[in-house]
């Protein structure tokens, strides 16, 4: 009987989770393109409902009932798996993000995270790295050449910037002491607890990282419009093109976000100020403020060109985080 | 919301709510093909800003919704134009913007082609040599007009016209 309540519990979390990552990703394309407008002095959405609050409706009604194109030439059993490929990943990563303690309502103990396993961070780097597959794919399948230098390109970029996400992220682990992110939250103690203060190359290493990963701006050469139709998804068309953009610049940019907040900012911790909603705020706030770093950086810097980003992922992510682990072993060694 | 009869009350608000978002969430093609695609792009910039309409192009035909022919078709460009056309998926839509694409404009010669409604069907025309921004956004309100109302494109007539599909030495 226990089983069939956590097996309910959990599906009906993962539900709220999907639906509401959904919902929320469609909005984080209604923040881009206003935050896109005002960098610009634009005003972005404005007639499309109250200061375009309908906007993404009409874009995914629109984008719905398009007609779905699939090109005689292409390998459609690729071709119709790799945007699945590149979406799922993406949002399975959130299984392993817990968004606060658990907390009681109503006598009912309410946990705000899916599952907290011991290897949460590897599997959500593993995770990060499968969406990788449905990147190769599509840009393989479409049989078309666009795609196919974008795709190699995305694939160039993502497999040198997830080593250097990878150990990155060791230094952070080393400190906590647990793969666990619900540990990781609890290790940062305080406003000088968190470990941006004593992990501040990792952190770089990491921004970088998730700028790559996520196709923004200063690495965003996978479609370069002027050099490259639209990149990997250029023979997509109506949704199975939408779940690319969605995944990529919306939902992985929001989980990494997520995962950045909890090893370096104290995941949900902050002062009580907001009454018992304290943690979902702080949480939110902190998560919304990197998501705007990167909207930021996405919308002011021009391009590097393929073999400058290979380079700096090899020879400057990766030593210095490889430097960083080592900096933070020989500490942890001499302190104890 | 529509509801005309009885019996087509479900259709009607649904056919209505679709062409909601159809209008307003048109995506050209990034494509110009002479001076009108200055003005083009630079309706798309700051100063009049099709984002505001939720208008932004895309690099991609198979992402787009608008075709907006910006420019002079020459007849050797024009199978290309019509491969584009081709790839969009339904619905699809088409401006044919200023003089040239709607009638050979100032080129009434054998090299041009006298109007780009010859090789696909156009919804909206915009005079103009070459129109404005105001004036290209005057065509895209009267686009999601006739959106709204469903009405139908103009009639696609074919008009018999060669075009050339390699280039040949000019003879005296």
């Amino acid at each position: 009987m226990e089983i069939l309540g956590t097996v309910i519990g959990v599906a009906v979390k993962s539900l709220i989770f999907i639906v509401g990552m959904f919902l929320a990703s469609a909005y984080l394309t209604l923040i881009e393109r206003k935050f896109a407008g005002h960098v610009q002095q634009r005003p972005g959405p404005l007639h499309v409902g109250f200061h375009g609050i309908l906007q993404p409706i009409a874009d995914a009604l629109k984008v719905l009932t398009k007609e779905d194109i699939v090109p005689a030439n292409v390998d459609r059993v690729l071709f119709y798996m790799a945007s699945l490929l590149a979406f799922v990943p993406v949002i399975m990563i959130l299984a392993v993000i817990p968004f606060g303690e658990p907390f009681t309502v109503f006598g009912l103990e309410i946990k705000p995270y899916i599952t907290d396993l011991n290897v949460g961070l590897i599997l959500a780097l593993a995770f990060g790295s499968i969406s990788i597959y449905g990147v190769i794919f599509a840009g393989w399948a479409s049989n078309s050449k666009y795609p196919m230098i974008g795709g190699l390109r995305k694939a160039a970029v993502l497999i040198g910037y997830e080593v250097a996400l990878g150990f990155a992220m060791v230094g952070p682990l080393m400190m906590a002491g647990s793969f666990s992110l619900r540990e990781i939250v609890a290790a940062q103690d305080g406003f000088f607890g968190a470990f941006i203060w004593y992990q501040p190359i990792a952190f770089i290493v990491i921004l970088f990282a998730i700028l790559a990963e996520t196709g923004r701006t200063p690495f965003d050469v996978q479609e370069a419009e002027a050099e490259l139709v639209s990149g990997y998804n250029t023979e997509y068309s109506g949704m199975k093109f939408g779940l690319f953009p969605l995944a990529e610049w919306y939902i992985g940019t929001f989980v990494l976000s997520a995962i950045a907040v909890i090893l370096f900012f104290g995941g949900w911790k902050g002062p009580e100020i907001f009454g018992p909603l304290s943690p979902f705020v702080w949480f939110f706030l902190k998560v919304g403020m990197m998501f705007m770093f990167f909207l930021w950086v996405h919308w002011t810097l021009p391009r590097y060109r393929v073999d400058q980003i290979t380079e700096i992922a090899w020879k400057v992510m990766l030593p210095l985080s490889l430097l960083n682990i080592f900096i933070t072993a020989f500490i942890i060694l001499i302190k104890g | 919301m529509a509801v005309k009869t009885n019996s087509g009350i479900i259709l009607a608000t649904v056919e209505e709510v679709l062409s909601w978002g159809r209008k307003n969430s048109l995506w050209p093609v990034s494509v110009g093909l002479a001076c009108c695609a200055i003005e083009m792009m630079h309706t798309a910039a700051s100063r009049f800003d099709t984002d505001r309409l939720g208008i932004i192009f895309r690099g991609s035909p198979r992402q787009s919704d608008v075709l907006i022919v910006a420019g002079t078709v020459v007849n050797k460009v024009a199978p290309m134009l019509k491969l584009i056309y081709d790839q969009m998926p339904e619905p699809k839509w088409v401006i044919s913007m200023g003089g040239c694409a709607s009638a050979g404009g100032p080129f009434p010669t054998y090299a041009t082609l006298q109007g780009v409604d010859r090789i696909i069907p156009v919804d909206v025309y915009i005079p103009g040599c070459p129109p404005t921004p105001q004036a290209l956004l005057w065509g895209i309100l009267q686009l999601q007009k006739k959106i709204k109302e469903k009405k139908e494109g103009k009639e696609f007539k074919e008009i018999p016209i060669r075009v050339p599909t390699e280039s040949k030495p000019i003879q005296k």
